[in-house]
């Protein structure tokens, strides 16, 4: 019976996947901006390389996408338009390796696991948040899934090529990743909401060992089928063997296993962030990272032995049970034990502001600024797989750069132009009031879907949007 | 071997006494005369002083200038080139009400019912949340905890961050009424009524706030009529809800107006013009830009934030960091809150938004320091370095609103105050966390 049902979800999935895609095809494909690679030289700025120091008085030129030459007194080639940038600061794009920012739908909640969903379907390319956070210097984001489940759906890596199809958006050959939860919101979602397990961070483990070895049983017996299979094609006589349906869910699990996938697990505390790395260890899975991790400092040794990543927040904690214990020093312990440490948003405000949440890193525990800028660029590339071509500024990688007009972590300083592959997607010279590409008639006027009446004294949750159905009214209100 | 038994029980008595001892020694604070000297005292009223001194005596600032005569029963603090400013106060928050936010019985900021007046703030205010040190180290030595439920939700009240408790840490108790006003606009895509609906719930809504301000002028009325001549007059009943009101009626004690679109602002404007004898603020106002002529001529304070996204998708991507400077260069006085509980400590980097984009920092401290002050009626008392008031004071090594910026230390009603809190002291623990004693 489960295994028809699961059956029925794998083909209503993939059905659903087509018929996305063509929608998106048909909606977005023709109005679309084509994927544009582009050149510039920008001349005499201080260009801060985060793998190479800051230097001054320097020209950097992109080419056709990618940087061509870091150097002073460079030349621009005929037809490559030149940026004055004296006096102003250069940085290699921010990279934000936790948002939601233009999710379509975030939470597949109905399932304790559903590593077959992804948010590759899920991407809105017509949404405003994405130029608003071109203007804050951010140039990659980590689409990522919802925390309802313990094994939730795969994210999608994006490029803000505000303008660009959802196909066009996608950061090219980057690594798959999935979402994994612990904690609090997985076990409100399923055990408190559902009454099915998990409702303890006990019944959490068992949900990814288990989920696990069925998918290791799955592969098992589907290979020893094909095996019987093809004997039995060979030989041409004899009783066919019993067919192992396909199961989209266990091959990515297997996935997972393999190393296939990067693994980005929404986790809070340190005695879940021990368990995670205890499983992990004994299916032999690598290169992951935990995402919030606010009690990660507490952990940080086990953090860098297991060479464990992390994203977290600069400064929240409070504002639930399992991050009440939290510091703000978190990343700068992180940081000085060894752990490859990240500043995410998860939140489209911060997103414009990744900046100032960096420089507050500094404040708290002193961490040098290279190293708090790190944690928004080449960190965040590292854990999504993508350091080779973003993430510093260096000769052979993406013209993803933003000049500033002064020090990023200064708070009078604006992003002035925001390039993607060399290509200019923000202009502070440039910046008309109405940045929509896409208007939907039923939000045109007094627009209250994004409105936040700050009076209400609510923090955004993202990470359980579409899941709140689950509890009921009164603790969806609660939960703010 | 029995001997080795009772040196090792003995030993590790010991030990765990001494480790047990040290875990309570909680470092107080200093009190009495202290002399700062060296520093560029940002005054907020009187200007700029370099190399200033600023002499602390008890709870109050006895000196601010350029030269003293520092006698020997002052604490010298060598301040050359830090600065002084004058306690930051969050104008908006829910610190000391709310705890957790997502554990509900941790929540003391939402009162059942619709008229509130007589909830107060004071009374739930926790002087020992996690969060209080974490706030009053960042330089945050003041706020207003607000309740929000409601129509009237009750008083909000003007907390100083040190104490043991609400009354020792009380600056003003009712520091205000807050009211939420209906919305006459409809509230998005999930509110399915007709516009004639709208506007049919609002006028009910304001219906029943007139009758509850009238009904509490009235026993105002009622019980001045009895105080003057109470013979052959029957006492009125005690009403603790109408006599709540009663500050409010007199102007004593200002009235938060909850609000963020542009008609909402209007609609304020439009019922405070009906109402007499008392003060307003309006707290929010995210597009106060789009109406800043008309919030200035109405006079009403602002208390705001900058760090949200734009409230309209076709809104320049400035606009929220732009709103505080807007609405002071159309006349407003306007205050920049953090609207939060725990992270109350970002309040400056709210403001240092406000500053790059149009506030300028001048105002954008005034934002933080004597705007608030006054706006709640406690400027005799904070918001300024100034002989005579409250020294609460921090010492900074640069710009309170650079996120790189450190704040040295605290003084808050004169007590120099620990400089630790959760975050430090879990900083201190686990930055190298396997370390022993030897």
């Amino acid at each position: 019976m489960l295994f028809q049902t699961e059956l029925f979800m794998n083909l209503r999935e993939t059905k659903m996947k087509k018929l996305i895609t063509l929608i998106a095809l048909v909606a977005f494909g023709f109005t679309a901006k084509a994927q544009e690679k582009g050149s510039v030289l920008i001349q005499n700025a201080t260009v801060i390389t985060i793998t190479n120091g800051d230097l001054e008085e320097t020209d950097v030129l992109i080419r056709d996408g990618k940087i061509t030459e870091i150097g002073k007194d460079l030349r621009a080639p005929r037809g490559v338009e030149t940026v004055d940038a004296t006096g102003k600061y250069v940085m290699p794009g921010i990279i934000d390796a936790h948002s939601h920012l233009n999710g379509v739908d975030i939470n597949e909640a109905r399932n304790v696991v559903t590593a077959e969903v992804t948010m590759e379907e899920s991407v809105d390319p017509n949404e405003v948040g994405i130029y608003h956070a071109l203007a804050g210097g951010a140039t990659t984001i980590h689409l990522m899934h919802g925390s309802a489940n313990v094994i939730g759906g795969q994210g999608e890596t994006l490029k803000l090529r505000y303008g660009a199809s959802q196909e066009g958006m996608k950061f090219e050959n980057a690594p798959r990743t999935i979402k994994f939860a612990l904690g609090e919101n997985p076990t409100r979602v399923h055990g408190q909401g559902n009454g099915v397990q998990p409702r303890t961070r006990m019944g959490v483990e068992q949900v990814i060992r288990n989920h696990f070895d069925e998918a290791l049983d799955y592969k098992r017996k589907r290979e020893a089928y094909f095996e019987a299979q093809s004997l039995y094609d060979r030989r041409g006589k004899g009783t066919p063997p019993v067919p192992v349906a396909k199961n989209l869910r266990y091959e990515v699990l297997n996935d997972i296993i393999e190393g296939d996938i990067l693994v980005h697990c929404h986790s809070y505390r340190a005695d879940e962030i021990l368990m995670l790395m205890r499983v992990f260890n004994d299916y032999g899975i690598k290169n992951y990272t935990f995402q919030h991790a606010n009690e990660a400092f507490k952990v940080a040794p086990e953090l860098a032995k297991n060479g464990a990543h992390t994203s977290v927040f600069s400064d929240w904690w409070a504002y639930k049970f399992e991050v009440y214990y939290s510091t703000a020093y978190n990343a700068s312990i992180l940081n000085a034990n060894g752990v490859i440490n990240s500043i995410n948003s998860d939140n489209d405000q911060l997103l414009r502001t990744l900046n100032h949440e960096a420089a507050k890193v500094v404040r708290y525990g002193n961490t040098s600024v290279n190293d708090a800028l790190k944690m928004i660029t080449l960190h965040p590339a590292i854990q999504l797989g993508i350091d080779d071509r973003v993430g510093s500024i260096e000769e052979g990688k993406d013209g993803d750069v933003v000049i500033w007009s002064g020090h990023p972590f200064d708070i009078y300083s604006k992003a002035e132009m925001t390039f993607v592959d060399g290509t200019k997607y923000f202009d502070l010279e440039n910046d008309p009031d109405d940045m929509r590409i896409h208007i939907n008639p039923g939000t045109e006027f007094e627009d209250g879907a994004n409105f936040r009446r700050i009076v209400d004294n609510r923090e955004e949750n993202t990470c359980l949007q579409d899941a709140f159905i689950l509890f009921g009214e009164q603790s969806a209100q609660a939960q703010n | 071997m029995k001997r080795l038994n009772i040196f090792v029980v003995v030993a590790a008595l010991l030990l765990g006494l001494s480790v047990q001892t040290e875990a309570q020694i909680t470092e107080k604070p200093e009190f009495g005369k202290f002399a700062i000297t060296g520093a560029t005292i940002h005054t907020v009223t009187n200007g700029t002083i370099e190399g200033g001194v600023i002499l602390i005596g008890g709870k109050e600032i006895e000196y601010v200038g350029q030269n003293a005569k520092i006698t020997n029963e002052y604490t010298r603090i060598d301040a050359s080139g830090k600065h002084v400013y004058p306690g930051f106060i969050d104008g908006w928050t829910a610190l000391g009400l709310v705890e957790i936010s997502a554990v509900p019985v941790t929540v003391d900021n939402r009162e059942l019912g619709d008229f509130n007046p007589h909830m107060y703030a004071f009374t739930a205010f926790n002087p020992h949340s996690a969060a209080v040190p974490v706030t009053r180290v960042s330089g945050v030595t003041t706020v207003l905890s607000a309740p929000s439920s409601g129509i009237i939700a009750g008083k909000a009240a003007v907390m100083d961050l040190w104490g043991y408790s609400p009354d020792s840490m009380s600056v003003k108790k009712s520091g205000a009424l807050v009211m939420n006003l209906p919305s006459s606009t409809g509230g998005g895509w999930w509110d399915d009524r007709s516009e004639e609906e709208i506007k049919k719930d609002y006028e009910r809504e304001i219906n029943k706030i007139n009758e509850f301000f009238e009904k509490a002028r009235f026993y105002d009325r009622m019980i001045k009529e009895y105080e003057k001549s109470p013979t052959g007059k029957i006492r009125p009943d005690h009403d603790p809800r109408m006599e709540a009101m009663r500050e409010v009626l007199a102007g004593e004690v200002p009235v938060a107006l909850t609000v963020s679109r542009e008609q909402e602002i209007l609609d304020a404007i439009e019922w405070t013009n009906s109402q007499e004898g008392m003060n307003f603020f309006l707290v929010g106002a995210e597009e106060g830009w789009r109406v800043a002529e008309e919030i200035a001529e109405a006079g009403l304070p602002v208390l705001t934030t900058t760090l949200y996204t734009p409230s309209r998708d076709y809104d320049n991507y400035q606009r929220p960091y732009q709103n505080p400077g807007l609405m002071a260069k159309a006349g407003v006085k306007v205050a920049i809150v953090s609207n939060d509980a725990e992270n109350t400590r970002n309040a400056p980097f709210e403001a240092g938004y406000a500053a790059a984009y149009g506030l300028g920092q001048e105002e954008a401290i005034k934002a933080l320091t004597i705007n608030p002050a006054e706006i709640f009626g406690v400027a005799d008392r904070i918001g300024s370095l100034e002989a005579g008031k409250q020294a609460n004071l921090f010492i900074s090594d640069g710009n309170p609103l650079q996120p790189m910026t450190k704040i040295e230390h605290v003084f808050i009603k004169g007590f120099k105050i620990p400089m630790d809190s959760r975050h430090s002291q879990l900083y201190e623990e686990f930055l190298d966390r396997d370390a022993v004693n030897r």
